[in-house]
């Protein structure tokens, strides 16, 4: 299924022979480049158990990951909710039959995906706490990465809408009801479940741009660590145990929106994986995640990375 | 009106735009080397090579942009001692370039992988059945519907690094465009609305052009099946 089919065919003995020679030697290469990081660690005294052992103690826990880890739940989960109102509200406005309300949702839009997250956050962080409300970084925090991902949500919406089968339509006009009730009641609920895997792809997103939060001192886990790490004289280590657990918690939710779109490619079939087709590609702190193996037909300039049952069409 | 242009002057946005410009243009070169390496890593048939292709791209790619960022400046500037300049500021600057082409490389690597995976198995069955062998088959007929079908996806990661280049703040560069907004809110809040829309157009005009023109690139160049 791979790659690899495409470019090599099943080795033969002397491909095999070749191939153990290069996994040798890539062996060895990927062990050096390795041991030549750990010896720059040692030299430098990084290596030391008690620096270590300071980064991952019931201290540490407590006082810095699990109150920083909680802070950034808080404003992700806040702005994954959010993002979906607001790109709901946009995607359907963007389906909209008036021209008017068509163009103004299109260009909030496409200006909300264009300007990076982090101007976003120090904008309303500094608008924020100059009007005096209190907690200014989270609500920074939030409110920019409500912005940014709604924008990306309502582009799902709108390509999800767009993927379902025109009989979808044509059948909902002809039992009567309006272009709206048919948007409402028929399109955008199919559309929606067909965008589940992606937008739990999004949610990684969300999380990955939360920790943009530590340049405008919003107490997440990113900046915990760091405050940790300057404490106790051990911001590598502080900083390696933050990164492993945005790793693990992201790459978690990869493989589950993984998951749900090979389920949902069973029970849907073409329609859901077509829906749910757009890779919301152009992420900022992002980029998405732009190999999902769902990701199929895309629309505008979202990422097109078809796999091999899908192949991205143009047309 | 006037006031506020001396104020971008004084300021000097241009230049700060200019700043994110490099960045994003350095960052591009590298994380498009890296990544067609670890590209290759992954597509190979060779099993440990793959391993580490595929272990890369899982690292960074969940991992946040932020915490490399801090990462350079705290950890392999200020811990390990890597030095990439004796002056201050070209030294951040390099730190940041790294940061942000060691992150991007894992979506350039992933990009490229999905345009070779746009190519139906039946062109390489085609390839070998008129008697190509590896190379010629992927040098004349694979590889070339692959970048074709890869050309969307890069763009995009360019789009998404040109406004990535803002973390750099998180490394210390001083003079790129969120640094300078933020120094330029807190001494002139009376227009901070003006200064955010200036920075924010700065951006929709930076990035527009490059996401029409990828999209129609990949448009006339798709390989029609």
């Amino acid at each position: 299924m791979s790659a690899q089919s495409v470019l090599f065919d099943a080795p033969g003995p002397r491909a095999r022979r070749r191939i153990l020679l290069g996994n040798v030697v890539g062996a060895v290469v990927v062990a050096g480049v390795a041991a030549l990081v750990l010896l720059r660690l040692a030299d430098r005294g990084q290596l030391d158990p008690t620096l270590w052992l300071h980064a991952v103690d019931a201290d540490a826990w407590r006082y810095y990951y699990w109150p920083g880890f909680l802070n950034t739940v808080r404003a992700a989960a806040l702005a994954i909710v959010g993002a979906m109102i607001f790109g709901l509200l946009f995607g359907v406005g963007r389906l909209s039959s008036l021209l008017l309300v068509r163009t103004v949702c299109g260009t909030v839009v496409e200006f909300f995906r264009a300007v990076p997250v982090l101007l976003m956050m120090v904008f309303f962080w500094l608008l924020l706490a100059n009007g005096g409300v209190e907690n200014s970084s989270f609500w920074g925090v939030v409110i920019a990465l409500v912005l940014y991902n709604g924008a990306v949500v309502a582009e799902l919406v709108r390509s999800g809408v767009h993927g379902l089968p025109g009989g979808q339509r044509e059948a909902a006009l002809s039992v009567g009801l309006t272009r709206g009730q048919s948007l409402r009641s028929v399109e955008v609920p199919q559309a929606l479940v067909a965008m589940l895997p992606a937008l739990v792809s999004q949610l990684v997103v969300v999380l990955k741009d939360s920790a943009l939060g530590a340049i405008i001192s919003y107490r997440e886990l990113l900046q915990n660590a760091r405050q940790l790490g300057a404490g106790e004289g051990n911001i590598l280590q502080a900083l390696a145990v933050a990164a492993v657990l945005f790793i693990l918690i992201n790459y978690g939710l990869s493989k589950l929106a993984e998951r749900l779109s090979r389920s949902m490619r069973r029970t849907s079939g073409k329609t859901g994986t077509m829906a749910a087709g757009l890779d919301a590609g152009v992420g900022t702190g992002a980029t998405a995640v732009a190999a999902g193996p769902a990701t199929g037909v895309e629309e505008g300039p979202g990422a097109g990375t078809g796999d091999r049952d899908h192949p991205t069409r143009w047309s | 009106m006037q006031e506020y242009l001396d104020i971008v002057r004084q300021y000097d946005v241009l230049g700060a735009f200019w700043v994110n410009i490099q960045l994003a243009f350095w960052a591009a070169m590298l994380s498009l080397a890296l990544g067609s390496v670890l590209a290759l890593f992954r597509i190979s048939p060779i099993g440990s090579l793959q391993w580490a292709g595929s272990a890369y791209v899982t690292v960074f790619r969940n991992m946040p942009l932020t915490i490399i960022m801090v990462f350079m400046v705290l950890g392999a500037w200020g811990q390990l001692e890597l030095s990439l300049s004796t002056d201050f500021n070209t030294n951040f600057f390099w730190l940041a370039v790294i940061g942000l082409s060691v992150y991007h490389a894992a979506f350039v690597c992933e990009a490229i992988r999905s345009g070779v995976n746009t190519v139906p198995i039946g062109q390489a069955e085609a390839a070998r059945s008129i008697g190509l062998s590896f190379l010629p088959a992927a040098r004349l007929v694979i590889l070339p519907q692959a970048f074709r079908g890869a050309i969307a996806p890069l763009g995009n990661v360019l789009i998404a690094l040109i406004k990535n280049t803002t973390v750099a703040a998180a490394a210390s560069v001083a003079t790129e465009t969120s640094s300078v907004m933020k120094t330029m809110i807190e001494f002139r809040s009376d227009y901070i609305y003006a200064i955010f829309f200036t920075f924010a157009i700065g951006y929709v005009i930076l990035v527009t052009p490059i996401g029409l023109l990828t999209t129609s690139l990949s448009r006339s160049l798709a390989v029609s099946r």
